[in-house]
């Protein structure tokens, strides 16, 4: 148990069941492998161009082992609570993933390692489909958008390997379009 | 339609009332705004060839005429929601704005907390309570396709509701957290006025149903006038017609916490709250609440009163 470093009454191991404020910077971490806030502000920016600046006004949590939450306010650290803001980021694996709806609520301030598909792919990627297609960038997981109304607008989240892009959208939220 | 009748000494065109239980309503939608514009959100349903129409008193409402929403781009990248265009009305009476703290009570499946949520531009603090793991799982599930960042969701019967998670970051443990400055209790009801969206609604009406549920929903409306600042406000909204569920509710709480109806525009054809009803008188303030009629917009049926926490 430490209080002592900023991490409030959070415990020395990750509690899945309660929200967990992250640690500002590695100093001041207490629980092992849990990202940092400035861990966490540099891969959106790193990976997809996406300005620390847009976080500003959100603090984030983690909950489950690994799963990143952004919320719009600041609570007392830890809260048992459902929900707390949205889930929007998977660390503690070889590669961060990006959630959906982090990828569809943030993604507009992407420049890099995004995808832009026509109607027909994006409807098959919306549908779960993989498909072969050409890109030239990193692989891994790109924000895949697509025209609507005009302008292109950020999807969700695929993953790019071996010359295909395969589907993340979640059983959930996969539709026919 | 048995039940409707017991209402006819209190609806000003009973034949029209009637009729208008009868007809089927339109899908409406809400666009999202904190993911889209509404003038957007119109160009991608034309795109995708969805007839719709405003609905006049509220820009950002479409009704639907030929579809359901579901299946389509705008849905998908979550810039509509589908909601009863009358059910629109109570958030918009509670007129949260960014950077309040706000407790929906009954939250789930999340319309109005989405719609709470975009009035409030995701900033600030909105709490949203169910007593309900699965519904609760619609409501995250809600939430999170609208890109709501700013809503914490609690499981909880909301007349034992706390603050204590709340609290504020540098505060000692066993604090509450800041009361609310408004609060939104749209509380479970006998639906008797969803019954144009569904015909079986009043299947299984029974009176001691509504004299059961009228008990939780004064005790739900109690906690939010207690969690709410002095001055602050809160919205106590159903959609049925039964004055057991709603009149003598707010008579209780007139009677029990220290709180007081005001007055407030509705940009919809309405009738005062009632102040008798087979034989108990309730509190003259409650004309003040607005009775909303199937004939009256041709909308399904609403109940919405507007409250003022007082000094104790």
């Amino acid at each position: 148990m430490s209080g002592e470093d900023g991490a409030g009454d959070a415990p020395a191991e990750n509690d899945g069941t309660q929200f967990d404020r992250l640690p500002a910077t590695a100093d001041e971490r207490v629980v092992e492998g849990r990202p940092t806030r400035a861990e966490v502000l540099e891969w959106w920016d790193e990976r997809f161009g996406i300005p620390p600046a847009t976080f500003d006004g959100h603090t984030f949590w983690e909950r489950g082992s690994g799963k990143v939450w952004a919320f719009a306010d600041d609570v007392a650290s830890p809260v048992a609570v459902e929900g707390l803001g949205l889930a929007f980021l998977r660390t503690r694996r070889e590669h961060w993933k990006p959630t959906l709806e982090a990828v569809q609520r943030f993604g507009d301030a992407a420049d890099d390692c995004v995808i832009h598909l026509s109607r027909d792919e994006a409807a098959a990627f919306v549908a779960g489909d993989d498909q072969q297609l050409d890109w030239d960038g990193d692989w891994g997981y790109l924000i895949v958008t697509t025209d609507v109304a005009g302008e292109p607008e950020p999807v969700g989240v695929g993953l790019y390997v071996h010359g295909e892009l395969r589907s993340q959208v979640p059983k959930g939220r996969r539709r026919e379009l | 339609m048995d039940v409707l009748e017991r209402y006819e000494p209190l609806v000003d065109d009973f034949d029209a009332f009637r009729a208008a239980c009868e007809r089927p309503l339109p899908s409406v939608v809400r666009v999202n705004t904190l993911k889209t514009t509404v003038e957007r959100a119109s160009d991608a349903l034309a795109e995708a060839d969805i007839a719709h129409e405003p609905v006049g008193w509220h820009d950002g409402l479409f009704a639907l005429p030929d579809d359901q929403p579901g299946t389509n781009w705008p849905y998908v990248l979550g810039w509509i929601h589908g909601q009863e265009e009358v059910s629109a009305v109570p958030a918009e009476v509670l007129d949260p704005r960014p950077g309040e703290r706000v407790w929906d009570a009954c939250a789930a499946p999340g319309s109005k907390t989405t719609q709470l949520a975009a009035l409030m531009e995701d900033r600030g603090l909105l709490v949203a309570t169910d007593n309900n793991l699965g519904r609760i799982s619609a409501l995250r599930s809600n939430a999170e396709r609208a890109g709501v960042t700013n809503v914490a969701v609690t499981h909880e019967d909301a007349r034992n509701h706390s603050l204590k998670p709340f609290r504020a970051p540098d505060s000692d443990e066993g604090e509450e957290g800041a009361p609310y400055d408004r609060a939104l209790v749209d509380v479970p009801c006998s639906c008797e006025g969803t019954i144009r969206k569904n015909p079986d609604a009043l299947d299984d009406w029974e009176l001691d149903h509504v004299e059961g549920i009228s008990g939780v929903q004064k005790g739900v409306l109690r906690r939010a006038v207690q969690t709410t600042r002095e001055g602050g406000t809160v919205v106590y909204s159903t959609c049925t017609f039964a004055p057991e569920e709603n009149e003598a509710v707010l008579d209780h709480a007139l009677a029990e916490e220290s709180c007081e109806l005001v007055e407030f525009d509705l940009p919809l054809d309405s009738a005062p709250g009632i102040t008798e009803w087979q034989g108990e008188r309730f509190d003259e303030s409650v004309r003040k609440a607005r009775r909303i009629y199937p004939h009256h917009n041709d909308t399904g049926g609403f109940f919405c009163a507007k409250l003022e926490v007082t000094a104790e």
